[in-house]
């Protein structure tokens, strides 16, 4: 008997171009309805066929959000994805495929075979395939088989009856070829499904980054595409016409940053999306944004640099990027969303920070957390109401009054009897240049001002168990919260707990507190230890360690796990 | 019309051009365009980059935009684009728009958003204090080049018209009521115009004076055919004699603005739709 319970790990992996992406959007749709758990992350190489790709599906009893290094099930297309992933399958592993194509002439090589060509031909075409790997998915776990041609029947309703036929059959095929397979193996899973899940939305990081950027009353992009940072673009592209969005696709990134602050300027509400590449070539415009005090957001999908680095893959190392991009010295705000609802609220956040102080806000991502799937509550969806600083120019107005909290009411062109002026150069308040020592101060104190605000309204990080009474903390910040709640949970020390920064900069004043006369460490995807280092500076605090990863991969629950036991 | 004065600034501002330069008389022309227009300041946004030229806006009352070095184009066709009522003007020197802004100039002339290109041409870094611009001539000496220029000099009306822009002229600030005139036309124009105004730079630019424009530039008279693209290549290729008017124009090309967004009314009027969220979000489950 082989018995699964409770967590599962369910890998596809095979070349580019073979339908794994297929699959594994048809099995969570269909997991998710069937009630449980499901959280998918994928990794792929940076070529649009062949190579070795693979999405991992964990199905659990409790809600996860974290990658695992064991695999239980791989479903194998092709003869590269055994030793492709060989570091991750273990004795346990259960290898399916079609025998011949995965294993070829290798002879340790134990793989049941699913005859997929044998179906295709069956069913008149290979186009069908995706389906049978889905109802053979299934079959094992002895899903409910409704659920999924229900969701057959609505998928392909838009193709016609015959090919809902098809899959229909396509997916019965598979399904009992599944369950004879799990009988034949002994192989036997339980999960618990929950009533909750099935009526859960179900989206990767862009989309619930992009929903909230939508729920910000955003209505203009220009970007550049660079990976992982063009899938925003390309949502909202989806999305302008039921949303009024412009879409700009600029000639590269200096445009599109200037294009936004333009934007804005004028009174729309501006994002421009990329990766680390593509924004060092925005950071003029960051420094644009700083003196002509025009609000900017900006999103920021990290992946692992220096240069073209690993294109498709992902890494925490652009805070420093962010946090000192542009020449000269301006407030800003950076947010680092680790969950959908996260991402959902920070995006509206960073466009009322935005708007409401006049600074360039940044959104950074990574691919990780992009591209990872997941299902939560509807209502985890937290609306802010989107508001809108503009104001009504009087004759006369002056565009950088000098103000208390540095402030200055933002009018646009043609709104009002004023005009509005912006300039780059230092400026009076009337927005003229000015090479006045005094003036320059000023104007520089007021815009510092500013950052007394956004620091004030900073978001709180989020406490992972009992952080007064712990005596380490560990501490994540962006897409790293998911495996360390899961690695507290499993480690089960009442000694330590975590902490977790959906905000990085500025940071609230109050967390200092908490960190007083604690151990701390801190995990992040990256090899000098930015935040770590962010956190000294900022706290004065000293820590006491780091778990660092640099090698284009998220962490494993497994090796967070291990880390954590190790601390003393 | 429009008071003229209505966009001078105060008696004493300040101004950083020398005397005698060239940049002078294209102010003038600008407002006096505006007046005849019918412009008000309220209705108009100049944009522009950096450079002695791009201190314009700072020298009348219009609203204006005064970006980055080569960075007048990206914010003028977003401000174009979020209010397409707004008269939008971009205005740099030819360091700013042919060199740093190169890319750029490429293209907004491909997407022809409805705005103005008014590039102050004397073919120098003025601002940066006499380094060659990518419209100097070959072999003129300079600070860098000390034996001169030997790259090829950058051709804005030929390439422009390379990338179907659909007005291109060349204009020189000596005369005013041509530039004036050529300048209202170009507002006008619906779609990308470019005008290519010659300033002589008293100070740096030894080599292409005032002297010398009048002895090469010449109008094209009434009968050539602003529709005739090959004709007005021909013009934009001769740099012996150098045509001034209305090189090429045609009307009809849609406009960026008309085919990126639906509606003409600035993007911060509109409301934010609730239900298309909620509907949107209902698709997640
Ligand atoms: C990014 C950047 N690089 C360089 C400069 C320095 N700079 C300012 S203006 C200028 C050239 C201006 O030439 P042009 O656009 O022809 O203007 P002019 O002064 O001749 O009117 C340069 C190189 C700058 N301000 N920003
Ligand atoms: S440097 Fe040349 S272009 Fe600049 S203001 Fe002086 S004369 Fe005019
Ligand atoms: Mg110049």
């Amino acid at each position: 008997m082989k018995r699964f319970s409770g967590d599962i790990s369910l890998v596809l992996g095979g070349a580019a171009g073979m339908g794994v992406q297929t699959v594994e959007a048809l099995l969570v749709q269909v997991l998710k309805r069937e009630g449980y758990h499901v959280f998918a992350s994928k990794e792929y190489m940076s070529r649009i066929r062949g190579g070795s790709n693979s999405t991992e599906i964990r199905l659990t009893d409790k809600k996860r959000s974290a990658f695992v290094k064991r695999i239980d099930f791989l479903f194998a297309m092709d003869k590269d994805v055994i030793p492709h992933l060989k570091g991750r399958i273990s004795k346990e592993t259960i290898v399916l495929g079609e025998r011949e194509k995965v294993c070829g002439a290798a002879p340790e090589c134990h793989a049941i075979d699913i005859p997929f060509t044998r179906f295709a031909n069956e069913l008149g075409n290979p186009l069908y395939t995706s389906t049978v790997a889905v109802g053979v998915a299934l079959g094992i776990l002895r899903a409910d088989e409704g659920v999924f041609e229900n969701y057959l029947r609505e998928h392909f309703a838009r193709k016609g009856e015959e090919v809902v036929k098809k899959n229909i059959e396509a997916a019965e095929k598979g399904y009992a070829f599944g369950k004879h397979i799990a009988y034949h193996e002994g192989i036997e899973v339980r999960l618990t499904k929950s009533k909750a899940v099935e009526s859960e939305i179900l989206l990767d990081g862009t989309e619930a980054l992009g929903l909230g950027v939508l729920a910000a009353g955003c209505n203009y992009i220009s970007s550049y595409p660079m990976s992982p940072g063009t899938g925003l673009l390309t949502f909202l592209a989806e999305h302008s016409k039921d949303f009024g969005v412009v879409v700009d696709q600029a000639e590269d990134e200096i445009a599109a940053i200037n294009q936004g602050l333009g934007a804005w300027y004028a009174g729309a509400r501006a994002i421009v999306t990329t990766s680390g590449g593509g924004f060092d070539l925005m950071v003029e415009g960051v420094s644009l944004s700083g003196i002509i005090e025009t609000p900017i957001v900006v999103h920021v999908g990290q992946r692992p640099g220096p240069a073209t680095g690993l294109p498709t893959r992902t890494e925490q190392a652009d805070l420093n990027l962010v946090l000192y991009a542009g020449h000269g010295e301006f407030p800003r705000a950076i947010f680092t969303p680790g969950t959908g609802e996260e991402a959902f609220l920070i995006a509206q956040q960073a466009f009322y920070i935005a708007d409401k102080y006049q600074v360039p806000v940044f959104i950074l991502t990574d691919q990780y957390f992009l591209d990872s799937v997941r299902s939560f509550k509807e209502n985890g969806l937290q609306k802010i109401q989107s508001e809108n600083f503009i104001i009504e120019t009087k004759a006369g107005y002056k565009r950088y009054a000098i103000t208390a909290d540095g402030v200055s009411p933002r009018g646009v062109p043609g709104y009002g009897d004023g005009l509005v002026g912006i300039d780059s150069d230092e400026h009076d308040e009337d927005a003229h240049i000015t090479e006045s020592a005094k003036m320059r101060v000023l104007m520089h104190e007021k815009r510092w001002r500013k950052m007394e605000g956004v620091r004030d309204e900073a978001f709180l990080p989020t406490e992972i168990g009992d952080v007064a009474r712990a005596d380490i903390i560990i501490v994540s910040w962006g897409s790293n919260r998911g495996v360390i709640e899961e690695a507290l949970e499993m480690v089960k020390r009442d000694d330590v707990a975590g902490l977790h920064f959906h905000q990085v900069y500025p940071l609230p004043k109050k967390v200092k507190k908490l960190l007083m006369k604690k151990k701390i460490v801190v995990l992040e995807n990256n090899f000098s230890g930015q935040f770590t280092n962010l956190l000294k500076l900022e706290y004065g605090v000293k820590i006491t360690d780091t778990i660092l990863k640099y090698d284009g991969d998220p962490f494993s629950v497994e090796e967070v796990v291990e880390k954590l036991k190790a601390i003393s | 019309m429009i008071d003229k004065k209505l966009y001078d600034m105060p008696q004493g501002t300040d101004m950083a051009w020398c005397p005698g330069c060239g940049n002078f008389p294209i102010l003038n022309i600008v407002k006096m365009a505006f007046a005849e227009l019918d412009i008000k300041p309220q209705d108009a946004v100049i944009c522009s980059g950096i450079g002695q030229a791009a201190k314009t806006p700072h020298y009348l009352r219009v609203n204006y935009f005064n970006g980055l070095h080569g960075r007048a184009l990206p914010p003028a066709i977003a401000i174009k684009v979020t209010n397409p009522k707004l008269t939008v003007i971009a205005e740099s020197g030819d360091g700013d728009t042919y060199g740093e802004g190169g890319n750029h100039f490429m293209h907004t002339i491909r997407r022809n958003p409805d705005i103005t290109n008014i590039v102050h041409d004397n073919m120098i870094y003025g601002l940066t204090k006499g380094q060659a611009s990518p419209t100097s001539e070959k072999g003129m000496k300079n600070p860098i080049q000390k034996e001169g220029v030997i790259v090829e000099q950058f051709n804005p009306l030929a390439v422009a018209l390379s990338l179907d822009a659909t007005f291109v002229a060349r204009a020189f600030t000596g005369d005013i009521l041509q530039t004036k005139d050529i300048i209202k036309a170009a507002i006008l124009h619906k779609g990308y115009a470019l005008v290519d105004v010659f300033q002589p730079c008293v100070v740096y630019n030894k080599q292409n004076t005032y002297q010398w424009f009048k002895e090469k530039g010449y109008y094209v008279d009434g009968s050539h055919d602003k529709t005739d693209k090959m004709k007005a290549m021909e013009l934009a290729f001769d740099l012996e004699r150098l045509a001034l008017g209305i090189i090429y124009q045609r009307e009809g090309k849609p406009t960026y603005e008309t085919l990126v967004r639906e509606g003409s009314e600035p993007l911060y009027e509109k409301s934010f739709d609730k239900a298309a969220l909620e509907n949107l979000i209902d698709t997640y489950k």
